[in-house]
C-alpha cells in the first residue's frame, strides 16, 4: 500500500537518501535497519511530508503525496524521546490528533480512555507528561499516534532512549499490538535483533539507499553482499580476490580434534559464542547452544555444515 | 527519460506551490514589524534629516548652529556627565554584582528583583525623588543629575556584569591563592580581566542611556546643564526653533551611532576567556570578612536605592498641616497646571500603556516569531535601532513628519502608544526570541503529523510555550510605556496628559503645593510600575527567564 520509489534528498551537498525504493503491504510490519547516519530517519520525515524529496515519489494507496502537506496525510510518527507536548496532560497529549479531526467531545474521551487502556496506562490520564518516567512516555507516544487511526505508523527507534529489560518488554508489546490492530508499520531502528524482532520483513539501508529486503531468515541465510553480512553480525565473512564466503556461525561445529584453538567464549541466553583461532590463521566464530563447550585455550576440530555456507558478492 | 521527466517537473512545481502556501504566514510576519518601523522609525527619522538639512527646497548645511559656541558646550557636558555617570555607576553597582553573584544569602533573590525596579521608575519620578532628597542648594546641578543616573542604570551593572560573575568558575580563584596571589592581586589579576566582557556591555549600556538622558536632565539640570537631548526638546518646544532642533538631533543621532558602532567593537575584543560553570557551583557561603562587605554593600544599595524613594514618599504625604492625604485629595480637584482634573492622568496613563502593550507585543512578538525560526538579522538589527535613536529624537519626529495629509495622525488616540511601543518592543524581542527559538521543532512536527495545519500549529504549540516569556514581556512593556516621557511630552494632548507628563507640569509650577502633588502623582505612578514588574519578576523567576 505504501510504496517509496528512487527517493533522493541532499544536504548541503552530502546525500542523504540516494535512490531509496521500498514497498509496504498492508497490515505488515517492516523493519528499516542500518547504521546510524544512513538516511533511515530521513527516509521517515519523507514519508511523513517534514522533508520535501529532491527527486522521487511516495505513493500512498495508489496516490502521490508530493502535494499533500503532513498534516493531511494521515501518517502517524512517533519520535525517538520525549516529543510530547510539555504543556497538555496525558489525556491532552493523546487526544490531540482527535481534536484536530474535528472528533466530538464524547467521542474524543472515549478514545483517549481506550488508547491509554490498549498501551498498558489506563489511570494516566490526569498525569502531567514530566511525571511520567520514559517507557511511560514512548506508550503514551504511541498511544497519541494511534489516536487519529492513521494509514500507516511510523516509528523512529521508539526505544532508544530505554534501557535492558523495559526495551524488551516494550518492544513485545509493540509486537503484539501491532499484529492485533493489523497495523501497517515502518520501523526504524539501528539494532538487528530489535529489527529481527519486531519486523515481518526487515529492509537494510547502506548510505541512503536500501541494498536489502526479506524475512528475518532470508536475510540471515542470504545475505546480499559481504556488507549486510558483517552488518546483520556475522563475523566469518572471508574474502579471496573476490570472491566472498560467508558462513554462518551455527554452521561451524567444535568436534574433538586439532585445528584450531578456542580463543574466547562468551555466553548470550542460550547461546554460546566461541571465538576460534585456526590453524592457518583465520578467525572463526561458533555458536552453539551446548552446556559442555570448551573453554579458552583448548585444542578443538573444526565441522562445517555446508548448508550454513554462502558466497555473496563483494560490497561496492 | 520519458517516465520521470514529468514526475519529476510536476514535483518541482508542487513543491515550489507548496513553499509559498507556507510562506505566506512569514511574509506577514516579516511585512507588519518591517512596515511599522518604516512608518513609524525610518519616517520620521527622515523628516528630521530633511528638515534640517534643507530650506526652500534647496540644501541647506545648518553651519551656524553646528558650529556655535553653545552647542559645543552642551555636547561638551553631554560627553562627560554620560562618562563620570558610567564611571560613578560601575563603582557604585559592583559590590552589589559581587554580593548577588557570589555570595550565598537569604534574600539574593530578592536583592536581584529590587534592583531592577529603579531602572523601569519614571524619570520624572526619580528626578522628582532626587529634587525631594536633596537640601535646597543642591537641587539642581551636577551632582543630582550624577546621583539619579546612578540610581537608575545600577540594575545594568547588577544583572549584566552579576549575571556573568555568577557563572565563573571559581577553582580559577582557589588555584591563583594557592599559587599565592593575595585578595588585592586575584581582583585585579583574574577578576578584572575574566569580567570584561561584561563590564565593557553594561558600561556601553550605561554610557548610552547617560547620554540620551533626557528626564532627569530636563528637571534637574537646570537652565545651564542641557544635554543634546534636553536641547532638541528645549529648541523644538520652547523656542519653536525647528530647524536648530533638527540640527542638533543630526548631532545627537552621529553620536548615537558612533557609540554603538564603537562599543560593539570593543565588546567584539575578547578579554580573558574565563571558564563557565552552573551559577549553584559558583555561589559560596561567606567567610566573616565577606560577611562584613556582604553587609556593607547591601547597606549602601539600600541606602542609595531607597532613600530617594523614601523622601519622595515622605513628601506626598507631608502637608503644611502636618501628615495628611491633602496632596492625594487634590487629585481630585481642577488645577491651573493641567486642562483637566490630575486623577485622568492616571487613567490616560493606564489607557496608554494598555495600548501600547498591545501593538509592543503584537509587533516585537511577530518580529521575534521570524527571527527565532531564521536568521533576520536585518529585521533584527531594524527593532533594536529604536533603542538607541533617542526617545524626544523620536517624539520631535513624529511631531514634523504626521502634521500634515495624509499623514495628519497628530490628534490621533494612537500617536503615544505607537511612540511608547516603539521603545518597548526591543525589549519585548529580545525576551520572545529565545523563548521560541527554544522551542523543540520536533513539537511542531507531531502537531503536523497528528493532523494540524500550521497555522493551528502556532496556536497550539508555540503560542502556549511562550505564554509566560510573553507574560513577561508585557508586563516590561507596560512598566516602559507608564514611565515613557521623552517622546511622549511632544505628543500627549494638554487635555490629554499622561502620569509623567502630569507630573512635569506640576513640577515646572512654583510652591510647596504642586510640589506636593507631583509627589503624590509619583507615588501612583511608582506603586503601578513595581506592580507590574515584580508581577514580572515573579512570572521570571519562575520561568527562569530574564
Amino acid at each position: 500500500m505504501l510504496s517509496l520509489v528512487d527517493l533522493g534528498v541532499s544536504f548541503d551537498g552530502t546525500r542523504a537518501l540516494a535512490g531509496a525504493s521500498l514497498d509496504l503491504q498492508t497490515g505488515e510490519t517492516l523493519a528499516l535497519l542500518g547504521p546510524s547516519g544512513c538516511g533511515k530517519t530521513t527516509l521517515l520525515r519523507v514519508v511523513a511530508g517534514l522533508q520535501p524529496p529532491a527527486s522521487g515519489r511516495v505513493m500512498l494507496d495508489g496516490d502521490d503525496l508530493a502535494a499533500t502537506p503532513p498534516h493531511l496525510r494521515r501518517i502517524g510518527l512517533m519520535f525517538q524521546e520525549n516529543v510530547l507536548f510539555p504543556h497538555k496532560n496525558v489525556a491532552g497529549n493523546v487526544a490531540f490528533g482527535l481534536r484536530m479531526a474535528g472528533t466530538s467531545r464524547g467521542e474524543t474521551a472515549e478514545r483517549v480512555r481506550e488508547l491509554l487502556e490498549l498501551v498498558g496506562l489506563p489511570n494516566a490520564a490526569g498525569r502531567t507528561v514530566q511525571t511520567l518516567s520514559g517507557g511511560e512516555q514512548q506508550r503514551v507516544a504511541l498511544a497519541r499516534a494511534l489516536a487519529p487511526a492513521p494509514r500507516v505508523l511510523l516509528l523512529d527507534e521508539p526505544l532508544g532512549s530505554l534501557d535492558g529489560p523495559l526495551r524488551e518488554r516494550l518492544l513485545d508489546d509493540l509486537r503484539t499490538l501491532f499484529d492485533r490492530l493489523g497495523l501497517t508499520v515502518l520501523y526504524v531502528t539501528h539494532d538487528v535483533g530489535e529489527a529481527f524482532a519486531i519486523g515481518h520483513r526487515v529492509a537494510v539501508m547502506k548510505a541512503g539507499r536500501v541494498v536489502q529486503a526479506g524475512t528475518p531468515d532470508e536475510l540471515w541465510t542470504g545475505p546480499a553482499d559481504s556488507w549486510v553480512a558483517r552488518f546483520l553480525g556475522i563475523r566469518n565473512v572471508f574474502t579471496e580476490n573476490d570472491r566472498c564466503v560467508v558462513i554462518r556461525p551455527e554452521a561451524v561445529r567444535v568436534v574433538a580434534g586439532s585445528a584450531a584453538r578456542v580463543v574466547a567464549a562468551e555466553r548470550r541466553g542460550a547461546v554460546v559464542w566461541l571465538r576460534l583461532h585456526t590453524e592457518d590463521g583465520r578467525e572463526l566464530e561458533s555458536a552453539t547452544t551446548a552446556t559442555d563447550h570448551p573453554v579458552p585455550g583448548a585444542t578443538v576440530g573444526i565441522e562445517i555444515d555446508p548448508a550454513g555456507v554462502v558466497e555473496v558478492p563483494l560490497e561496492d | 527519460m520519458d517516465k520521470h521527466g514529468p514526475a519529476v517537473s510536476r514535483l518541482v512545481l508542487l513543491k515550489h506551490k507548496a513553499s509559498r502556501r507556507t510562506d505566506w504566514a512569514v511574509v506577514i510576519a516579516t511585512a507588519v514589524p518591517a512596515a511599522f518601523l518604516g512608518l513609524f522609525f525610518f519616517y520620521p527619522l527622515g523628516s528630521i534629516l530633511e528638515r534640517g538639512l534643507t530650506q526652500d527646497g534647496g540644501l541647506d548645511f545648518p553651519s551656524d548652529v553646528f558650529f556655535s559656541h553653545e552647542t559645543a558646550q552642551i555636547v561638551w557636558f553631554t560627553v562627560w556627565q554620560a562618562v563620570v555617570s558610567t564611571v560613578l555607576t560601575l563603582l557604585a553597582g559592583m559590590p552589589l554584582a559581587w554580593a548577588t553573584a557570589r555570595v550565598r544569602f537569604r534574600g539574593r533573590g530578592l536583592t536581584r528583583a529590587l534592583v531592577v525596579v529603579p531602572f523601569v521608575l519614571p524619570t520624572v519620578v526619580v528626578a522628582t525623588a532626587f529634587l525631594t532628597l536633596l537640601p535646597t542648594g543642591l537641587q539642581r546641578g551636577v551632582v543630582p543629575i550624577l546621583l539619579a543616573h546612578v540610581f537608575f542604570n545600577i540594575a545594568i551593572v547588577v544583572r549584566v556584569v552579576g549575571g556573568y560573575w555568577s557563572r565563573l568558575d571559581p577553582r580559577l580563584w582557589d588555584a591563583a591563592a594557592t599559587l599565592g596571589a593575595s585578595p588585592a592581586r586575584r581582583f585585579r589579576e583574574l577578576t578584572l580581566p575574566a569580567l570584561r566582557p561584561a563590564l565593557s556591555a553594561a558600561a556601553a549600556l550605561t554610557f548610552l542611556f547617560c547620554f540620551t538622558s533626557f528626564g532627569v536632565v530636563v528637571i534637574l539640570g537646570g537652565p545651564t546643564r542641557l544635554t543634546l537631548e534636553a536641547a532638541i526638546y528645549d529648541e523644538a518646544a520652547r523656542a519653536f526653533d525647528l530647524r536648530a532642533a533638527a540640527a542638533l538631533a543630526l548631532i545627537q543621532l552621529a553620536a548615537v551611532a558612533a557609540i554603538v558602532t564603537v562599543s560593539s567593537r570593543l565588546e567584539a575584543r575578547a578579554g580573558l576567556v574565563a571558564p563557565l560553570t552552573s551559577e549553584q557551583a559558583a555561589a559560596h557561603s561567606p567567610s566573616h570578612r565577606e560577611r562584613v562587605a556582604l553587609v556593607a554593600s547591601l547597606f549602601g544599595g539600600a541606602l542609595l536605592l531607597g532613600a530617594p524613594l523614601a523622601a519622595l514618599a515622605w513628601r506626598s504625604i507631608e502637608t503644611p498641616d502636618g501628615i495628611g492625604l491633602t496632596f492625594y485629595r487634590a487629585l481630585g480637584r481642577e488645577t491651573p497646571a493641567l486642562l483637566v482634573p490630575p486623577w485622568h492622568a492616571i487613567l490616560n496613563s493606564l489607557g496608554y500603556a494598555a495600548a501600547a502593550t498591545l501593538i509592543a507585543l503584537t509587533i516585537g512578538g511577530l518580529a521575534a516569531s521570524v527571527i527565532a525560526r531564521r536568521s533576520a538579522g536585518w529585521l533584527d538589527t531594524a527593532v533594536m535601532l529604536p533603542l538607541g535613536a533617542s526617545a524626544v529624537m523620536l517624539g520631535y519626529g513624529f511631531v514634523i513628519g504626521f502634521d500634515t495629509a495624509p499623514l495628519d495622525f497628530r490628534g490621533s488616540f494612537w500617536i503615544v502608544p505607537v511612540v511608547q511601543s516603539l521603545v518597548a518592543a526591543p525589549f519585548v524581542v529580545r525576551l520572545l526570541a529565545p523563548a521560541l527559538r527554544a522551542v523543540d521543532p520536533r513539537l511542531r512536527e507531531a502537531a503536523a503529523v497528528l493532523g494540524a495545519p500550521p497555522a493551528r500549529v502556532r496556536r497550539e504549540i508555540d503560542l502556549p510555550l511562550a505564554l509566560r516569556p510573553l507574560g513577561v514581556a508585557a508586563g516590561l512593556a507596560f512598566a516602559i510605556a507608564l514611565g515613557e516621557f521623552g517622546a511622549t511630552v511632544f505628543l500627549a494632548r494638554s487635555d490629554h496628559p499622561t502620569l509623567p507628563v502630569a507630573i512635569f507640569r506640576f513640577l515646572g509650577r512654583p510652591g510647596a503645593e504642586n510640589q506636593g502633588v507631583a509627589a503624590a502623582l509619583c507615588v501612583m505612578l511608582m506603586a503601578v510600575t513595581t506592580a507590574a514588574v515584580l508581577a514580572t519578576e515573579r512570572l521570571a523567576a519562575r520561568h527562569g527567564a530574564l
